[in-house]
């Protein structure tokens, strides 16, 4: 073990056996009422005041993210500067929480948000498939740390996870944790990838019992992703955490969240479910690239009472 | 045994944005009735909020849409030609029940809007040679000037012809590429949103013309000042709600066609005026050298 768990969860991570009774003994998830929750609070009707608050908060939570083969340090940098002044139109726009890169863009993304509090995040642990060996992961770690990287997004073994081998996964993030020195962690479940409302939520404890700081949703890079369900019985693990343990755990759904009413959707997610302590950027983001251009035209509809067009915001 | 008589079936008119057919996100309708005042249907009253989604919709749409070449927009919107014959009893019974006119009057006037569509479908791949060509200038250069379509287009269409009035406001925005956003006649939107249906099964993709009804001026506010919106067709307002209108375009420079001062009689030939109200020309200085040895700079 390389560093001491959580005390309350020593015995239960002393051994596979003891990890999978205590993963298996957590309560089952009631499908049917989880995803009921979760539309009937998106149905809640946010207007003016609150949802210019709700824009704004939005905004402050985004990861900017970008995320593919064909980035270059010219993307990174544009997108470093849209990071810091997101509408230039209207410099009272917050900033957004961070933008979210590969390790080899995070020096470039560094110096792209300098002088700001935009903070830099960098996928690890050979994101998104996460099949390598742990030495390569950890390596992947220690250069993003090292490039400067702020916080890192690593994701679980989705293989030895499905197959049960839960110790693995808890002390692979347990490892990773300890890699990343002061970064703060995301851990990425895959939710698209672990089949089961039920998987979901021993993920969330597993990752939260090893000493995530934050748990996310998705990599993206699969069919299904952040979905109000799935983030709802995140948002309910962190809570209980919390009650448990008195730890506060972050929570990020990222890819699919493209529209202002999503994001708000959301927001009363969180509000409802983990409580106002999570709205702030310190708690909750929103890992995307599309749905900041959405909160910004929305931003400029309240302010001028015009529709805006995509002609008003940056092509990205 | 007596026999009972048949219910008939009442057709829900719903909006046509996007290639689907919503009901308006605020749930509302209201009342159409015929000319003597007997109660049609219900339409929906549209919000600026449908306004809203019809303009994302057209602007998804304008890229495919102008993208794709002439000869088949043409095709394109000769299919819906075809389709509007097979429906010609409903229009005539919608646009009779509307106008108020005689079954064979009112029959006379869908044959005419089809007529008209075919009409224009013709131009989509003729307009080009008319509005656009070789200019001649002063020094070595080819100078070629083409027509291209404006963008999304917000079109009220007339109050009064509900269907012939209506075809010939659309099909000139669309034979040339643009994407349009229409606001059917206050009154008597049913051919309308019927057309909808029409677009819906020809080979028209979505969101190339979105059919939206209720108030004119409720609808037609927020897309004279929408952002996204490039043209603005004002046939169906009257002057102050024109002249509002054209004030709130300005603010992105929106080309705006205004209404006419008096009423139009729609069964005239309608030229190529409107076709070419809502293009831009291009025109693109290309330096030529001289061609070998015989001098000619061609």
């Amino acid at each position: 073990m390389p560093t001491a768990p959580a005390p309350a969860f020593a015995d239960a991570v002393a051994s596979d056996r003891s990890l999978r009774r205590f993963l298996h003994g957590l309560p089952g998830v009631d499908t049917v009422g989880l995803e009921a929750r979760a539309a009937s609070l998106g149905t809640r009707s946010i207007k003016t005041t609150a949802k210019a608050y709700a824009i704004d908060l939005a905004i402050s939570m985004i990861d900017l993210t970008t995320l593919e083969g064909a980035d270059t340090a010219g993307k990174v940098r544009a997108l470093g500067a849209k990071a810091v002044h997101p509408d230039p139109t209207d410099r009272t726009t917050p900033r957004t929480a961070a933008v979210c890169v590969y390790p080899d863009m995070v020096a470039t993304a560094k110096e792209a948000v300098a002088g700001s509090d935009v903070k830099v995040a960098s996928v690890a642990t050979a994101f998104p498939a996460g099949r390598a060996a742990l030495e390569v992961k950890l390596g992947d770690v220690r250069e993003a740390v090292a490039a400067g990287a702020d916080e890192i997004d690593m994701v679980i073994d989705r293989g030895a996870f499905l197959a049960g081998h839960y110790l693995k996964v808890y002390e692979e993030i347990v490892a990773v944790k300890e890699a990343s020195g002061a970064a703060r962690l995301k851990v990425i479940f895959e939710t698209g990838e672990l089949s089961t409302y039920d998987n979901i939520r021993r993920a969330s404890w597993l990752g939260m019992m090893a000493g995530a700081d934050f748990i996310k949703t998705s990599t993206g890079k699969v069919g299904v992703n952040a979905t109000p369900a799935n983030t709802l019985l995140m948002l309910e693990a962190v809570r209980d955490f919390r009650a448990q343990t008195g730890v506060q755990v972050g929570v990020k759904p990222a890819g699919g969240i493209r529209t202002t009413k999503d994001a708000i959707k959301f927001l009363v997610l969180v509000n409802e479910t983990a409580g106002s302590d999570w709205l702030d950027n310190h708690w909750f983001r929103f890992g995307a690239s599309s749905l900041l251009n959405d909160l910004l035209m929305q931003r400029q509809k309240l302010s001028t009472g015009r529709y805006s067009g995509p002609d008003y915001v940056t092509v990205d | 045994m007596s026999t009972v008589e048949r219910l008939t079936v009442l057709k829900t008119y719903k909006l046509y944005v996007g290639g689907k057919f919503p009901r308006s996100e605020s749930g509302r309708v209201y009342e159409v009735s015929d000319s003597k005042g007997k109660w049609l249907a219900n339409a929906p009253l549209s919000s600026r909020k449908d306004a809203r989604d019809a303009v994302v919709a057209a602007r998804k749409a304008f890229g495919g849409w102008a993208g794709a070449t002439a000869y088949n927009r043409g095709q394109v919107l000769y299919r819906v030609a075809e389709m509007l014959e097979g429906r010609r009893d409903q229009f005539v019974r919608e646009v009779a029940d509307a106008e108020g006119l005689s079954k064979s009057k009112a029959a006379a006037v869908v044959d005419a809007a089809i007529d008209r569509w075919v009409w224009y479908a013709g131009w989509t791949d003729k307009i080009g040679q008319v509005v656009g060509g070789a200019n001649p200038v002063a020094g070595p250069f080819f100078n070629l000037s083409t027509p291209e379509p404006t963008g999304v287009v917000a079109v009220l269409a007339p109050q009064k012809s509900s269907f012939l009035g209506l075809v010939s406001v659309i099909a000139p925005v669309i034979a040339t590429g643009n994407t349009a956003v229409v606001i059917a006649s206050e009154t008597s939107p049913l051919p309308a949103l019927s057309l909808g249906e029409v677009l819906a099964t020809s080979d028209v993709p979505g969101g190339v013309v979105n059919v939206l009804s209720g108030r004119t001026a409720e609808i037609a506010a927020p897309l004279a000042a929408h952002q996204d919106v490039n043209a603005i067709d004002l046939t169906g307002a009257d002057a102050d709600l024109a002249r509002d209108l054209e004030i709130a375009a300005a603010d992105n420079l929106k080309r705006v066609r205004r209404p006419q001062a008096v009423d139009t009689d729609w069964t005239t030939d309608p030229g190529t005026d409107r076709l070419t109200s809502f293009l831009e020309t291009k025109t693109v200085w290309h330096p030529t050298g001289s061609l070998g040895a015989s001098g000619s700079s061609y």
